[in-house]
């Protein structure tokens, strides 16, 4: 693909690239992460984790402390050289509440979320709203309708997901790359109007 | 005497990050974020004894800039070990990197008019 040309015989970042921007694609399991970023992304989508420590919810009392394990968190990415100067990375972020401490990481830095709704699955979205609120993250919807028959008229999931008026809800494909690259052209321009 | 589950096994996968890092803890996000770029300095000649992980990460951080993220996804590692890899040769001086944006700094202005005017050049 044509537009893919400037990174296609490289792995690595162009030289004269100064900043590297990251964008949260965040969403409920299974609403289409993953799709939306190897759609955008000029490499093919990479994996990795990131260990975390997460307080159980109950204290052990034979040791008095609390139990404490160990999990392993998939992140999925993919990049977009947008000049010569920046580039911008997208990361999957899982929308579990077990996942706070790597939100709190995640969010650091980040210029802002688009959220992906399965119109369908409308409850498991609230959650993930929350954990944006939580980390003051800006957002844009992208509803990910595969199928046209179960989309929501907007005025319905707005209320739906209480949305503030001045959030963008935008319908896409994750799997069509011109509707997917709209999708965050909407969220980009909401972070600038937001920032002014 | 065994206590019922002692014998668990271990995943592997854990026992790889504990011989790579010795053991020593690892480093906060602080230093080295997840799109924060890295490379090996130029000119720089490997240390003699490097573990075979530092060298897999020196091999593949001499071509070029890359994410830590994409170095930690390359590699197969941790993004954790690969901070304290990373920190290893920035602390011997082989590493050059360019950083994120400052986390406490606000959105600025100018990145996303450079996001936004990217993103149209390329799929408008």
């Amino acid at each position: 693909m044509d537009s893919n040309a400037a990174s296609a015989d490289s792995i690595y970042v162009p030289d004269a690239v100064q900043t590297a921007a990251k964008i949260l694609v965040v969403g409920h399991f299974a609403v289409g992460k993953t799709t939306l970023i190897g759609t955008l992304s000029e490499i093919a989508p990479l994996r990795t984790e990131e260990k975390m420590t997460q307080a159980a919810a109950h204290v052990d009392d034979l040791r008095g402390a609390p139990d404490k394990k160990t999990t392993t968190v998939a992140l999925d990415f993919g990049r977009l050289t947008l000049s010569d100067e920046l580039v911008l990375y997208l990361f999957g972020t899982p929308g579990q509440q077990r996942f706070m401490q790597l939100w709190e990481d995640m969010a650091r830095g980040a210029l802002g979320a688009l959220l992906l709704v399965d119109p369908s699955r409308l409850a498991e979205t609230f959650p993930v709203i929350d954990l944006i609120e939580k980390y003051g993250l800006e957002f844009a919807i992208a509803v990910n309708s595969f199928d046209a028959r179960s989309r929501y008229a907007e005025e319905e999931l707005r209320e739906a997901l209480d949305l503030l008026p001045h959030t963008p809800v935008v319908y896409c494909d994750a799997r069509d790359q011109h509707s997917s690259a709209q999708a965050l052209i909407t969220l980009i321009q909401h972070l600038l109007a937001r920032a002014s | 005497m065994t206590a019922p589950g002692e014998e668990q096994p271990v995943t592997s996968g854990f026992i790889r990050s504990y011989v790579i890092t010795n053991g020593r803890d690892l480093p906060d996000a602080d230093g080295f974020s997840l799109v924060t770029l890295v490379t090996i300095a130029p000119d720089r000649e490997p240390p003699a004894r490097l573990s075979p992980e530092l060298r897999s990460v020196w091999d593949l951080c001499s071509g070029g800039y890359l994410s830590v993220a994409e170095v930690a996804a390359r590699l197969e590692l941790p993004v954790g070990v690969v901070r304290l890899l990373l920190t290893d040769l920035a602390d011997q001086g082989h590493l050059l990197r360019r950083a994120a944006p400052p986390p406490a700094q606000l959105v600025d202005r100018k990145i996303l008019k450079e996001v936004l005017h990217g993103l149209q050049r390329r799929f408008g």
